[in-house]
C-alpha cells in the first residue's frame, strides 16, 4: 500500500508514491536524491538529518515522509544560490566550523533556525540553540564563532 | 623570456580556510551511504542479543521467503574465510579464531550471526527480524578484573583464566628506588571504556565485476591500503584485483583504523549474489560492534623523596580486551607503558600488563590510544604526591621535568624524546591564568564554603607513528607529486585524512615549495588504484610523516624542474623561486608552465634527464615525535548537587611548527572535547550479564555545545628535529592533556574534605556522594 505525497523541496515540486512507513530522511536521500541531510543516529539525538519544514528545523529521521505531504522543505542543498553561498555556509567555511563535515548540513540548518529566533544571539544562546546537533570533531568552538560571524554580518 | 621579480609568499604558518569545505557545506560531498549503483542490494546483519550463548539452531526459511530477499548467509557459508586480522604481536599472545560470522557460539552482544541481503533497505530490515536463532545463554563476564579472578566464566573455553597475554617491561632499578624512597604513594586509577562515536557510522559498498574477476570495496576507513592487503588475505584473492576506495569519511578517531568482519563479508556477498551490496551500520550497531576505547584498571605505585624528587614508578595495567583481538587491540596498552614516565626525569620504572578477555566488543585505538591512560595515571599520581607532601602541584612538576638541555632524552621505557622545553608551556599557562591570584581566590572561596578547584596537567605524547621497526605494519608514509603539462600540481598521499584537512595543509606545503597558487594544487587520497601504497591517517602522523614524504618528493621535483629551467635559460646559474626559474646572472626567467611544457613535450631534454615531472618518495621516519604541553582547568563544584562548572580552560600546547593555525585550533578544541567527554560524561557500561546498557546516543553522553567551556588555546613552538617540516602532530594532544587537568581540578576543589582521587566520569552523583560522605568513598 502506498500513498501519493506532494511537497516542495528547495522551491521545487515533488510528487511521489511512498510507503506509509518511509522515513522522511530516507525519502529525501533515496527518492528525492538529496543526500546532504545525513543519518547519524535514527533516534533524533544527533541532528545530522535536520531540515527546515515550513521554516522550522526538524529531525527528518523521526518523521514519516507522508507527514511532509503538502509542506515546504529546505535542505542544505537549497541554501546556496549558484555559487553564492548562504552567509552561514560562508561563515562555517571562514571560521573552520567543520572538520569531517558529517554533522555540518544539520548544524547549519539548526543555526539558521537559531538566527531566525535570535538575530543577535549571545554565546550561551548559540550553545543552547545547537544542543540538538552533535559534532564529534570541533568541540563546537569554531561553530559558535561561525554563528556569531554570520549574525554579525546579517546585522551589519 | 621575461625579467621578473617575484616575491615569494609563504602560506605555511597562515590561517587558511580549507579547500575541502565547499563540498561539505553545500551537502554535495559523497559519503559512503550517499553512493548508489545499478542493481545495488542492501545488507543487514543479524547480531547476537546475548553476550555469551551457544547456538541450538538457526532458521532462515522465513527470511528467505520474503519477496525481495536475495540471500541469507550464516556462519557455515563463511567458515572457510578469514580470520578477522590482528596485527598486534606479543610473545605468547592468545589469539582466538575470529570468524566473519559466529560459528557455534557468540562471544559478545552484537556478535554478527547472519547477513540478510535484499533489494531494499526496509525489506532487509524486515527479513533480519525473521531470522530465527535459538540460543542457549551461557554465563558471561564483562568486567576485566572479575574476568581474571578465579572461577570467572571463561570467555573462550580453551583459556579458562581469561588471560590473553601478560607483558612486562622495566628500566633502571625499580626495587632499589622503592627501597630508597622516603614516601610511597599507591592508587588504583581507571580509564573507563569509551565509545568513539564518529558521527558517520561505518559502512561498506562492495562491487564485484565478474568478467574482470575484480572487486571494488568502498569503505569508510582510515586505512585503505592496509585494508586492501588484509581483506585480500581474508578472501584469498589477488591483492591487485581488489581496489579499496574511501569516499568522504565522517570522522574516525581510531574506530575506522581497523579491518572489520563486515568489509570482508560484503565482498563475499557481492561475489555470491553478483550484484553490488551496501551495508551501513546503525548507531546501535556502531555502539555494539565497532571497537571501543580505553578500558584500563591501573594500579600505580610512586616512590619519591620528601623534597618531591620522584624516584620510581610501578604500574600494573589490567586491560579489558573484549572477546577478540581487532587490528591493534593488544598493542594499545603497550603504548601506555612507553608513555608511563610522562615528562619526568625518573629512570626506574616497572610495568606489567594483563590482557583480559571479556564478553564485550573489543577495545582498540581511540583518540590517544594508550597515551591518555598513561598521562591520566602519571598526572594524577603527581598530584596525589604533591598533596601528600603538601607541595604545590606546579612546583613538584617543575622540580621533576626533564631539562630543556637534556634532549634528545632517553627514557626508562626505551624512547628517545626528540625535543622539548617542558617548563615553558607550564610557566606560560600559569602566567595566563595568574596562578598565585587563583590560589588566593580559592582560599577565599573555601572560607565562604564554596568548592573551587585548580587543576594542572602537563602531558607528553608519542606522535608521528612511527618508525617501522616500532610499528605492526610499517610506519613510513608515501607521497607522489605530479606537475601536469599545464603546470597544475597533483599530490597523491598515502595518508588518508577524514576531517583533518590535509587537502589544505599539504597544498600549503606544495604552494610554498613550488611557488604556485594554492588553487593550482589538488591533493588526492583514499583510493588504492590512484595512490601508491600508503599507511593511513592515525596517531597524529599525517603531516609529520606524510607531509615529510611530500616535502622530500617536492625537493626531487624541484631539482628536476631546475634542470629544465637551466636548459631553457641556457644558463648554469639558475634558482627556482616564486614559481619561476631565474637566471642569477641576468634576471631572465621562465615560468612554471613553460618548464612543465618543456618536460612533457620533450623536444629537448637536459643531460641525463627523463621526460615528465613526477616524483615519489616513501619516507621512513627516524623517530617518533613528542609533543607536550600544559593545561589548566578552573572548576567550581556545587556542593548541593555535585555539578561541575568549568570556569576556565586554558591550554598551552607545543606541537612543533604549525602549518595552519586555524586547523590546529580545531584539532585542539576537538581533542579537548573528547578528553572532557571522558572526564565528565562518557562511559560504556556493560551489566554483569554483558548487556551494553549505554547502547544508544540517548544513553551515552558525548559533549554537546552547551556543555563545552570556552577553550583558550595558545602555543609554544619547539620544532621537531625528526622531520624537515619541524612539525610534531596535534590530533591527540587536546584529548591527552584534558582528562587529568579536569580530574585534578575537581579533586583539588574537594581536597580539603579529604578527597584524594575520583575515577572518571565525574558524574554529579559520584561527586555529590563524596561531598555528602565528607570526602570518604
Amino acid at each position: 500500500m502506498t500513498h501519493t505525497i506532494s511537497l516542495t523541496i528547495n522551491g521545487k515540486p515533488y510528487h511521489d508514491e511512498v510507503e506509509p512507513r518511509l522515513l522522511l530522511i530516507h525519502y529525501l536521500r533515496e527518492v528525492a536524491g538529496l543526500t546532504g541531510p545525513h543519518i547519524g543516529c535514527e533516534t533524533s539525538i544527533c541532528g545530522a538529518c535536520t531540515v527546515l519544514l515550513d521554516g522550522k528545523a526538524v529531525k527528518s529521521c523521526t518523521m514519516f515522509a507522508i507527514q511532509a505531504n503538502g509542506r515546504s522543505l529546505t535542505t542544505i542543498e537549497g541554501l546556496a544560490h549558484g555559487d553564492q553561498l548562504d552567509p552561514l555556509q560562508e561563515a562555517f567555511w571562514n571560521e573552520h566550523g567543520l572538520q569531517c563535515g558529517f554533522c555540518t548540513p544539520g548544524m547549519i540548518l539548526s543555526a539558521r533556525q537559531l538566527l531566525a529566533d535570535h538575530p543577535s544571539p549571545t554565546e550561551e544562546e548559540i550553545r543552547h540553540g545547537l544542543e540538538g546537533n552533535l559534532c564529534r570533531c570541533t568541540g563546537y568552538q569554531h561553530i559558535v564563532n561561525a554563528v556569531k560571524a554570520a549574525a554579525a554580518k546579517a546585522g551589519a | 623570456m621575461a625579467t621578473t621579480t617575484i616575491k615569494p609568499e609563504t602560506l605555511v604558518g597562515r590561517k587558511i580556510r580549507r579547500k575541502e569545505d565547499p563540498r561539505l557545506i553545500t551537502g554535495t560531498a559523497t559519503y559512503l551511504d550517499d553512493m548508489k549503483m545499478p542493481g545495488m542490494h542492501h545488507a543487514m546483519i543479524v547480531r547476537s542479543p546475548h553476550a555469551a550463548a551457544k547456538f541450538r539452531g538457526i532458521r532462515t526459511e522465513a527470511a528467505l521467503a520474503l519477496p525481495g530477499v536475495a540471500a541469507v548467509f550464516t556462519g557455515a557459508d563463511v567458515k572457510h574465510l578469514g580470520p578477522v586480522p590482528t596485527a598486534a604481536s606479543l610473545p605468547g599472545l592468545r589469539v582466538p579464531h575470529h570468524h566473519l560470522l559466529a560459528q557455534d557460539r557468540v562471544y559478545y552482544q552484537g556478535h554478527p550471526v547472519a547477513v540478510v541481503v535484499a533489494t531494499d533497505r526496509y525489506i532487509a530490515r524486515d527479513a533480519a527480524d525473521l531470522v530465527e536463532v535459538d540460543y542457549e545463554p551461557l554465563p558471561a563476564v564483562a568486567d576485566p578484573e572479575k574476568a581474571i579472578a578465579p572461577g570467572a566464566p571463561p570467555v573462550h573455553p580453551e583459556w579458562p583464566d581469561n588471560v590473553a597475554f601478560t607483558f612486562h617491561q622495566e628500566g633502571g632499578d625499580t626495587e632499589a628506588a622503592f627501597r630508597d624512597a622516603e614516601v610511597v604513594i599507591k592508587q588504583r586509577i581507571t580509564s573507563q571504556r569509551l565509545i568513539p562515536t564518529a558521527m558517520e557510522t561505518r559502512g561498506v559498498l562492495a562491487e564485484w565485476r565478474a568478467g574482470e574477476r575484480s572487486l571494488t570495496l568502498y569503505s569508510s576507513t582510515q586505512i585503505p591500503h592496509l585494508m586492501r592487503s588484509l581483506v585480500a588475505g581474508i578472501l584469498g584473492m589477488p591483492e591487485n584485483l581488489l581496489r579499496v576506495v574511501t569516499p568522504e569519511v565522517g570522522g574516525g578517531f581510531g574506530s575506522k583504523l581497523n579491518v572489520y568482519a563486515e568489509e570482508a563479508l560484503m565482498a563475499f556477498v557481492a561475489m555470491r549474489i553478483n550484484h553490488p551490496v551496501k551495508w551501513v551500520e546503525s548507531r546501535r550497531e556502531n555502539f555494539q560492534a565497532t571497537i571501543h576505547g580505553r578500558g584500563h584498571v591501573d594500579y600505580y605505585e610512586l616512590a619519591a623523596r620528601r623534597d618531591g624528587t620522584m624516584l620510581g614508578l610501578k604500574l600494573k595495567i589490567i586491560q579489558d580486551l573484549g572477546a577478540y583481538h581487532q587490528l591493534l587491540t593488544a598493542a594499545i596498552p603497550t603504548l601506555s607503558v612507553l608513555m608511563m614516565p610522562g615528562l619526568y626525569r625518573f629512570k626506574n620504572v616497572s610495568a606489567d600488563i594483563v590482557g583480559a578477555f571479556t564478553n564485550c566488543v573489543p577495545t582498540d585505538a581511540y583518540r590517544g590510544a594508550g597515551r591518555p591512560e598513561a598521562t591520566h595515571g602519571i598526572e594524577r599520581m603527581v598530584d596525589i604526591l604533591a598533596a601528600e607532601l603538601k607541595m604545590d602541584p606546579a612546583e613538584i612538576r617543575l622540580k621533576n621535568f626533564i631539562g630543556a638541555d637534556e634532549f634528545p632524552y632517553s627514557t626508562a621505557t626505551g624512547l628517545s624524546y626528540d625535543s622539548g622545553d617542558y617548563a615553558k608551556p607550564l610557566k606560560e599557562v600559569l602566567a595566563q591564568v595568574d596562578y598565585p591570584a587563583l590560589r588566593v581566590e580559592q582560599q577565599k572561596a573555601r572560607e565562604e564554603g564554596r568548592l573551587m578547584g585548580i587543576g594542572i596537567s602537563t602531558y607528553g605524547e608519542i606522535c608521528a607513528m612511527g618508525p617501522s621497526p616500532a610499528m605492526p605494519a610499517g610506519g613510513w608514509e608515501s607521497a607522489t607529486v605530479k606537475i601536469e603539462p599545464s603546470g597544475k600540481v597533483t599530490v597523491l598521499t598515502g595518508a588518508s585524512p577524514h576531517g583533518q584537512g590535509e587537502e589544505t595543509t599539504f597544498s600549503q606545503i606544495v604552494a610554498d615549495e613550488l611557488g604556485v597558487p594554492l588553487d593550482d594544487v589538488l591533493v588526492l587520497h583514499g583510493d588504492t588504484s590512484v595512490v601508491q601504497y600508503g599507511i593511513g591517517t592515525f596517531g597524529s602522523r599525517a603531516t609529520a610523516v606524510g607531509g615529510a614524504a611530500l616535502y622530500y618528493a617536492l625537493q626531487d621535483l624541484k631539482a628536476k624542474l631546475k634542470k629544465f629551467g637551466a636548459m631553457l635559460l641556457k644558463s648554469d646559474t639558475v634558482t627556482l623561486t616564486g614559481g619561476a626559474c631565474i637566471d642569477e646572472q641576468n634576471g631572465n626567467s621562465v615560468s612554471f608552465a613553460q618548464m612543465a611544457v618543456a618536460a612533457y613535450v620533450a623536444k629537448e631534454l637536459p643531460p641525463n634527464t627523463e621526460p615528465g615531472l613526477v616524483a615519489t618518495r616513501f619516507w621512513e621516519p627516524p623517530n617518533f615525535t613528542f609533543p607536550f604541553g600544559a593545561h589548566v582547568v578552573v572548576t567550581e563544584v556545587d556542593k548541593d548537587t555535585g555539578q561541575i562548572e568549568i570556569r576556565r580552560y586554558v591550554a598551552v600546547d607545543d606541537i612543533g611548527k604549525i602549518i595552519n593555525p586555524l586547523l590546529v585550533d580545531g584539532q585542539v578544541h576537538g581533542g579537548v572535547a573528547q578528553g572532557l567527554g571522558q572526564a565528565l560524561w562518557e562511559e560504556a557500561i556493560y551489566d554483569d550479564s554483558g548487556q551494553l546498557i549505554s547502547g544508544e546516543l540517548t544513553d551515552y553522553a558525548i559533549p554537546k555545545a552547551s556543555g563545552m567551556p570556552w577553550i583558550e588555546s595558545s602555543h609554544t613552538v619547539t620544532p621537531s628535529p625528526v622531520n624537515p617540516l619541524g612539525v610534531k602532530g596535534v590530533g591527540e594532544a587536546g584529548t591527552i592533556g584534558c582528562s587529568p587537568a579536569v580530574v585534578n581540578s575537581v579533586v583539588d576543589a574537594l581536597s580539603h574534605l579529604g578527597v584524594r582521587h575520583i575515577d572518571m566520569p565525574l558524574t554529579p552523583e559520584k561527586v555529590w556522594k563524596l561531598i555528602a560522605q565528607g570526602g570518604q568513598a
